[in-house]
């Protein structure tokens, strides 16, 4: 299919293999300069700098009024940024009008034109370059194959399902074998089923035509799926950079730790920190936490540890790992799930610890009771410091 | 919408073309003309033809200076007939402006608890005479109150009355006349407001217990409330400035405001009284003005 | 609830009967025999024969409809025009003076809009020797000034609620502003526009204040000839013009009602699909 689908690729094709943004000698794609957009006192985008590299489907997370709209806006030119600059491949389009840039947008709303038909919609960008028409038509035909839709050319927009209109909103941007792709919210109007097919779709394709896509949502899941490599956003600025594994296990704080489901907060004091390994003692409690992922942080210091839900093992006799840290509680609250079982505990010092265990025997031979005394223990590697 | 990153020559070109071709037109044709009436309301009339004194001469070596005067201003108020004119014309356009908030509202209520095709051909009744000649249907009630006029003829035949009553060229038929023209203004917004209303929240409140009065005072009439103020204003504004309907149906002493500067022009050839006429019109309109695109601008926000 | 609504249903029928029996009225008058009211003088046509054979009327109405066509189509493009200014431009200075001047005369008075327009005309007259004369080119512009109003506001009530992202859309894929505006815009505010120009259109045939205060000796329109015999009381011809006018616009607007219906369904149709 790739063989006669009317997109170029790019010269390195195919997806980013490997970690190009850990590589100092790899360029960056789309470079981003200290950018910032006020409006008035109020800064939507707030000094920011960041660098795609080929391939990558970038993925920017926030929730409403983080800016993550408005940045994308000003990589498609409908924002003028307040300051700073946008590079793509090298070039500075910081003062490039939208119709100028190599950069094409899906609309979360579609924006489908209403009045023209399918085909018309997917050859608007193609007659605006003023292509010979036959060329144009054997373009649009090879698109609309590749998002299977060659059957409906002739339909107009309100004769097609949502999950069609989407495709033509896709079909339509690419057909300008942009460098970029924008992708705003793509899923959030699509029902529940369509969204994870439609997932699935658009990172084959993205696969197989090696644009690089940046994708602007909302939901984390999403994101965690679709990414390369998440930015998690708010108040105009990144919290946080780095893949979906990393933010998920390493998030720098609080907030980016709750974005992505669940964890489970400690408040602590550290005892003694060897580089390597932080150990700290939890408030109201005796129990000693140690943990393998940390700044460097004096004795003394107060800091917060998370350990996820699932990384918890719970058991009725105190477990004899090497290396784990050991606390124990009472059952408070249970659900059982079928797959898994989530148990909430209360700690000795009184804080409610949630635990989320995979059923992983039949009838189990461990069968929890609320107000069944507990160990709860976890790996030094599983537990990571939160700076706030 | 987009402020587009920095357009081409052609782009700013076209951006200009669309905002100064209007721009100029209406400075030209609204903005200059109102300037103008305001300076020719300060000069004198003559008998020259236009009929004014000028403000600067044009004319060579006439020696003029700049002339204003506020005489046209000092006689609106020292002669009676104008205050009388501007008070007669503020009581018509409230008066008026009230029955078509009591002949509209029941209306606009009943079609918006018609229930659909229904209540859009009950919609196209109302709009229909707007479409139709606005002259011709203040003409119609000519026709109707006549002393030979059909209603007359109805009475004397029915035996209630002997001799024909006068019920044209008097003030009742001013009223009825705008009461007539105006109450689609009054019915329209007044359906948009209601026909937003949930119907749920009357059973809402007949359901706490309200009676029927008590429903529609304290849960129709608040929510109404935008609707009734536009469409008072919608009805007050150009009732007050109205020139046909008293021309037509008015008696000789019927002399609302419109009516009056219509005279002052063209039967008195008085133009600078006329303007200053019109520019005191106009301040008495500021203030429903202003309400009424402070209320646009709210609903489109 | 009963007694309440017997009580609406009720004055809906009187305003009903208050707003369309004067009008029955004048058209079945119209094919009164009898000069005078008083008598049904049995049925005749004479007084459309005789409406045909005055060629005052007719020649205002000519008039008047060639005003109409003239001013509705100016109007309606500078109307277009202004409503883009104001929605799809951004910011420039003299934004806010040009929201009022586009809204104010909607709610002027007549008589002020007429009044101000001939001094203007008078003054340019003496500044600059136009217009020469008055009458149907001073009537047109006057009218293309308050009707391009309305325009705008129609135009820009559509283009409010018209989703923006589509213009953007159309611009990320390489068309140009004005290109925009041709491809996208203009299609889509095209029912809107139409709705203005048939606007404008009554509106101009309808004027009887402002084209008399900026016509001259010699135009007269129909709205001016009606109005100077009718003012002299009840004229028979009148009866027969005021039918035909009324005729006419009935069937226009119940076709375009229906169309619009029609259109409606067949849209819910697809949709159901």
């Amino acid at each position: 299919m790739t063989e006669t689908s009317g997109v170029a690729k790019t010269d390195n094709g195919g997806a980013c293999t490997g970690a190009p943004w850990k590589d100092p000698s790899q360029k960056p794609f789309i470079e981003l300069q200290s950018l910032s957009k006020r409006f008035g006192s109020f800064a939507a985008v707030d000094n920011i700098s960041l660098k795609i590299y080929r391939g990558e489907l970038f993925t920017i997370l926030g929730g409403s009024g983080c800016g993550k709209s408005t940045l994308l806006r000003m990589l498609a030119g409908f924002e003028k940024p307040s300051a700073g600059r946008i590079l793509i491949d090298g070039t500075d389009i910081t003062e490039t009008p939208p119709y100028d840039r190599p950069v094409n947008m899906m609309f979360q709303s579609y924006a489908v034109f209403p009045h023209m038909s399918v085909e018309q919609n997917v050859a608007y960008g193609l007659k605006k370059e003023k292509l010979p028409k036959g060329e144009i038509a054997q373009r649009v035909h090879e698109m609309l194959e590749l998002v299977q839709l060659p059957d409906l050319a002739r339909r107009k927009p309100n004769q097609l399902s949502g999950g069609q209109r989407q495709r033509v909103a896709l079909a339509r941007a690419l057909i300008k074998r942009p460098k970029v792709l924008l992708l705003d919210e793509p899923l959030a109007a699509l029902d529940k089923k369509l969204r994870e097919q439609t997932q699935f779709e658009l990172m084959n394709l993205q696969d197989q035509l090696g644009i690089t896509f940046v994708v602007v949502t909302h939901d984390q899941e999403e994101a965690m799926t679709l990414a390369t490599r998440i930015a998690v956003m708010e108040a105009g600025r990144f919290v946080q950079i780095g893949t979906p594994s990393e933010v998920y296990e390493f998030p720098h704080n609080r907030f980016i730790a709750d974005f992505f489901g669940k964890i489970n907060a400690f408040d602590a004091t550290v005892i003694a920190c060897d580089g390597e390994t932080l150990t700290a003692r939890l408030d109201n409690d005796d129990t000693q936490i140690r943990t393998r992922h940390a700044p460097p942080l004096e004795p003394g210091t107060r800091c917060v540890i998370g350990v996820r839900p699932e990384k918890l093992l719970i058991s009725t006799q105190a477990p004899t790992q090497e290396g784990y840290t050991v606390t124990r509680g009472v059952v408070e609250d249970l659900a059982y799930y079928g797959n898994r079982s989530l148990y909430r505990v209360r700690s000795r010092s009184g804080q409610v610890i949630q635990v989320s265990a995979q059923n992983y025997q039949r009838s189990a031979e461990l069968l929890l009771e609320w107000d069944d005394e507990v160990f709860l223990s976890w790996d030094s590697s599983c537990s990571v410091v939160l700076t706030q | 919408m987009t402020m587009v990153v920095n357009p081409g020559k052609r782009d700013r070109l076209w951006r200009s073309f669309v905002i100064a071709t209007p721009y100029l037109w209406l400075v030209l044709f609204f903005l200059v003309p109102f300037a103008i009436v305001l300076k020719i309301s300060f000069a004198d009339p003559t008998v020259a033809q236009p009929p004014f004194t000028p403000f600067f001469d044009w004319s060579a070596g006439a020696g003029h200076k700049i002339l204003a005067t506020l005489d046209n201003y000092r006689f609106l108020l020292e002669d009676q007939l104008y205050l009388v004119s501007y008070l007669k014309s503020i009581k018509i356009a409230l008066i008026s402006t009230v029955l078509c908030l009591l002949l509209g509202f029941p209306m606009a209520y009943a079609i918006a608890l018609t229930p659909y095709p229904w209540r859009n051909l009950l919609l196209l009744l109302v709009i229909l005479p707007f479409w139709t000649s606005f002259l011709l249907r203040v003409y119609a009630w000519m026709v109707m109150l006549g002393k030979q006029g059909l209603i007359n003829n109805l009475l004397i035949s029915i035996g209630l009355i002997d001799r024909p009553l006068q019920m044209l060229y008097t003030d009742g038929a001013v009223y009825l006349g705008i009461v007539y023209t105006y109450v689609p203004f009054m019915i329209l917004p007044l359906y948009a407001t209601l026909e937003k209303l949930d119907l749920d929240l009357h059973e809402a409140a007949a359901d706490l217990g309200a009676r029927p009065l008590h429903v529609f005072r304290d849960v129709t009439l608040p929510l109404a409330m935008p609707g009734i103020i536009a469409g008072c204003l919608l009805v007050f504004i150009p009732a007050l400035g109205e020139f046909v309907i008293p021309a037509l149906l008015g008696g000789l002493d019927s002399l609302m405001i419109g009516r009056t500067l219509y005279d002052e022009f063209f039967v008195n050839r008085d133009w600078p009284l006329a303007s200053a006429v019109a520019v005191v019109l106009l301040l008495i309109l500021i203030l429903p003005i202003m309400l009424f695109q402070r209320l646009q601008r709210e609903t489109d926000t | 609830m009963r007694r309440s609504s017997t009580f609406l249903y009720s004055m809906l029928c009187f305003g009903y009967a208050f707003l369309y029996i004067p009008i029955l009225v004048l058209m079945v008058y119209s094919f009164n025999n009898a000069r005078l009211a008083t008598v049904w003088g049995g049925f005749s046509t004479r007084w459309y024969s005789a409406l045909l054979e005055n060629s005052q009327i007719l020649d205002a109405a000519l008039l008047s409809l060639e005003i109409a066509l003239v001013s509705a189509t100016v109007a309606t493009g500078l109307g277009t025009l202004a409503a883009l200014g104001l929605n799809r431009m951004g910011r420039y200075r003299g934004r806010t003076v040009f929201t009022g001047m586009i809204a104010a005369p909607l709610v002027m008075p007549e008589v002020i809009t007429g009044l101000s327009l001939l001094l203007l005309f008078v003054s340019l007259q003496e500044l600059t020797g136009w217009p020469g004369s008055r009458g149907a080119n001073t009537i047109t512009i006057a009218h293309i000034t308050f009707s391009m109003a309305y325009v705008a506001v129609i135009v820009q009530s559509r283009l409010a609620a018209m989703d923006q992202s589509l213009e953007e859309a159309a611009m990320d894929l390489g068309g140009r502003p004005y290109a925009v505006t041709l491809d996208i815009t203009l299609p889509l505010i095209a029912p809107a526009m139409a709705a203005g120009w048939l606007l404008s259109f009554t509106l101009s045939l309808d004027d009887l204040v402002i084209a008399s205060f900026t016509s001259g000796a010699g135009a007269s329109t129909l709205p001016m000839v009606i109005f100077s015999k009718v003012k002299l009381g009840v004229t028979p011809e009148i009866n027969a013009l005021a039918t035909i006018i009324i005729g006419i616009v009935t069937v226009g607007v119940v076709i375009a009602g229906w169309t619009m219906l029609r259109q409606q369904r067949q849209l819910a149709n697809q949709q159901a699909r």
